[in-house]
């Protein structure tokens, strides 16, 4: 996918006019987090605080011993007669899922969502290829026949109306016209059931890898994974290496977390424990197993003091709380993450120059970090991202140069007075006149006005 | 923090308050007297540094701080009618300055003396009812400031503070915790996406029962209530100081 967030700015201001894309995503990221919070108080907020902390300190613990853990779930997914490859970076995770493909002459594919290969644009690789792709998640499926990207983790498709998905499946997919979204579901399944019977390979994400038994889990609602992992003879899952957790109680703790966070639910509808390839008592499941482990920037993050972010369990919950996100959509954030979590990776995985605008797409109300399940510090990785940029030189010079003027004018009470005064007089002579920003400014607001005394004037006078 | 009873308090009215909403600061004074508190204003005082500090230029906020820690130098307790200059204060000074051996101590010192106006009030003193009355009945709505919310923690003494005034009723205003968009530079940086996220804040006030919306942040003030008077609605955004002051008007101080 190519990184578009530098133009977060021009991308936001079309998006914010774009009225069906804003009442959609305004619904359903306001459900959504709704939904979460009933779901996280329904034992009492002191509950699901607790839960919230027990989450984040198995999420931590796990993320401190990354690299034991890594080689331990190697070592048993090995055991569970699962294939385990290591992708440095995108080009070589493609690689990886081509070279399998050919292995085992694979000519049609079904996948699970997985915004990992989103990430790694493997889509377009394997068709380039000559394969045949087909997403299988609803929402995913949706994006791919009306070739966009998922603009939600959690929700492809948040950013769509429904009558919007009717004509698109009308047009490409012949489906016969009607508002109800029912049959439009079961439009969809009927397509896609022959579709997974007739493929040669699924491919998955993974939610959580758990070391100590090598156990690749998956979290779905729609079946869908459950259906491109077990019916096509082989199965490849890609997974970050950060999912890694250490125990089976580790991930029982975090698999009531993360539907909680995500959609309000307190289970998802389907969960599978991958534990490898069908054994021979077994009736289903694939003849083959392969889990392609990604690093693709991680490691670098790893190296620094943005790690903590790595303990992101992909819930979408900072999206569905962040005001940005829910007037923008993830369209604007131009890379694969949207929302706060995409503010910080995006930069993070992309080169601060090619993200320069998002660290700055937010008013750092802290929404994200409250709401987050692993209690990531966003925020404060705004402010840490945005004074990188200061440092290294990136960013607007303007604002730059105007801060530090700014800043001279307040080291001193005098300069300060005078500013103020500056500053009033400088309102009433440009009037109704707003040049640069302050226009930006008051396009949408009536400008506060100078009081004609200062409180310090006052409090002076009150002393006379 | 240790407990400000007794204390003088030095008053940190903010940049935007004394330019803008001098009269705010008038009504934390008013109501600090009432109470029998001894009020100083240090002129020396200009801004926080949030601005600068914000936007990832800490060089600029320190300068800007180290003028608030000079003319604060001696405070005992200072105290602000803005949620989010105290989170700045609080929570940022002490990292701004870490391992500088001059300023890190008197930063940490102004971090755990500052309070914000109505937790200090509440949790500070112990006071919720200062026997006020409005001259007529009022639907009071609340706008929670992000920073007062999340950094500090606050909302509940607000609340306490209004309901126990004659004539004040408490009223939901929908998405009360969201952002209204201000964000500081962001509202100029991001224009058009602040613009949308104040038109979702102008809408759940005008669409409540409202006849006043309270908060604790003359920034969130300034933003609300410019989109409040360009969408032609009557209602205004004021600060607390300035509803719990107009309830004391005309009344008689305790004894």
């Amino acid at each position: 996918m190519k990184i578009e967030s530098n133009n977060f700015v021009d991308l936001a201001s079309i998006a914010v006019r774009n009225t069906d894309q804003q009442t959609a995503v305004r619904r359903g990221t306001r459900n959504a987090y709704n939904n979460r919070q009933a779901a996280f108080t329904q034992f009492g907020y002191e509950h699901g605080q607790k839960l919230r902390m027990q989450a984040a300190a198995a999420k931590r613990r796990a993320l401190k011993s990354l690299p034991d853990l890594l080689e331990e779930a190697e070592a048993r997914m090995k055991e569970n007669g699962i294939t385990v490859l290591w992708a440095e970076d995108a080009a070589e995770a493609r690689r990886h899922v081509q070279e399998i493909a050919a292995r085992h002459q694979v000519k049609r594919i079904v996948k699970s969502k997985s915004m990992l290969s989103e990430e790694i644009a493997l889509n377009g690789a394997l068709e380039g290829a000559g394969l045949d792709v087909v997403e299988t998640d609803l929402g995913e499926y949706i994006v791919q026949i009306g070739g966009e990207h998922p603009s939600h983790i959690v929700a492809p498709i948040i950013h769509k109306s429904k009558e919007s998905i009717r004509d698109l499946m009308v047009e490409k997919l012949g489906m016969p016209f009607t508002d109800n979204s029912g049959e439009m579901v079961a439009f969809a399944r009927q397509r896609l059931r022959p579709i997974y019977l007739d493929a040669d390979m699924g491919i998955s994400g993974g939610n959580f890898i758990i070391a100590e038994t090598g156990t690749v889990t998956l979290v779905t609602n729609e079946g869908n994974g459950r259906l491109c992992t077990s019916a096509p003879r082989v199965h490849v899952a890609l997974v970050g290496i950060e999912k890694m957790v250490e125990t089976v109680e580790d991930y029982a703790l975090l698999t009531q977390v993360l539907p909680r966070a995500g959609t309000g639910q307190h289970m998802a509808v389907y969960t599978s424990m991958i534990n490898g390839p069908r054994r021979t008592d077994e009736p289903d499941g694939p003849e083959a197993v392969y889990v392609v482990l990604v690093d693709n920037g991680r490691s670098k993050v790893y190296a620094t003091k943005y790690a903590e972010v790595l303990s992101c369990v992909r819930c979408g919950s900072c999206q569905n709380a962040c005001p940005v996100y829910r007037s923008t959509g993830g369209g604007a954030y131009g890379w694969v993450y949207g929302g706060p979590i995409g503010a910080v990776l995006t930069p993070l995985y992309v080169g601060l120059e090619n993200a320069e605008p998002l660290p700055y797409a937010s008013s750092l109300c802290g929404a994200c970090k409250q709401v987050c399940p692993v209690d990531i510090d966003l925020p404060r990785m705004l402010l840490d991202l945005r004074h990188d940029m200061t440092v290294r030189g990136h960013g607007s010079k303007l604002y730059g140069f105007g801060l530090w003027a700014w800043s001279i004018t307040q080291r001193t009470a005098w300069s300060y007075r005078l500013t103020a005064w500056a500053a009033r007089v400088g309102q009433k002579i440009m009037g109704r006149w707003h040049p640069g920003p302050i226009g930006a400014w008051a396009k949408y607001r009536d400008l506060p006005t100078f009081a004609p005394k200062t409180f310090r004037q006052l409090w002076a006078e009150r002393g006379k | 923090m240790s407990p400000p009873k007794g204390k003088t308090v030095s008053l940190f009215v903010t940049c935007i308050v004394d330019m803008m909403y001098p009269q705010t600061g008038m009504s934390v004074v008013t109501i600090l007297e009432r109470l029998g508190v001894n009020v100083v204003f240090p002129m020396a005082q200009t801004c926080c540094g949030q601005p600068a500090f914000n936007s990832g230029n800490r060089r600029e906020a320190a300068r800007v701080a180290k003028q608030f820690l000079r003319a604060f130098d001696g405070a005992e307790v200072i105290v602000t009618p803005s949620g989010s200059c105290a989170a700045m204060v609080r929570h940022e000074f002490p990292s701004l300055f870490a391992g500088d051996t001059l300023w890190g101590p008197r930063a940490e010192r102004a971090a755990s003396i500052t309070w914000e106006f109505s937790e200090y009030l509440v949790d500070g003193l112990g006071i919720t009812d200062l026997g006020g009355r409005l001259n007529a009945p009022r639907k009071v709505g609340l706008h929670d400031s992000c920073h007062g919310l999340r950094v500090l923690k606050l909302g509940g003494q607000a609340r306490a503070l209004i309901g126990e005034v004659e004539n004040a009723e408490l009223s939901e205003v929908p998405d009360c915790d969201n952002c209204c968009g201000f964000g500081g530079l962001f509202a100029v940086k991001m224009a058009d996406v602040s613009g949308a996220m104040l038109q979702d804040k102008v809408k759940s006030i005008t669409g409540s029962e409202a006849d006043v919306v309270v908060t604790g942040d003359a920034s969130c003030m300034t933003q609300i209530n410019g989109g409040l008077a360009r969408s032609g609605s009557a209602v205004r955004c004021v600060h607390l100081a300035d509803l719990l002051a107009e309830s004391l008007e005309g009344q008689e101080a305790p004894k």
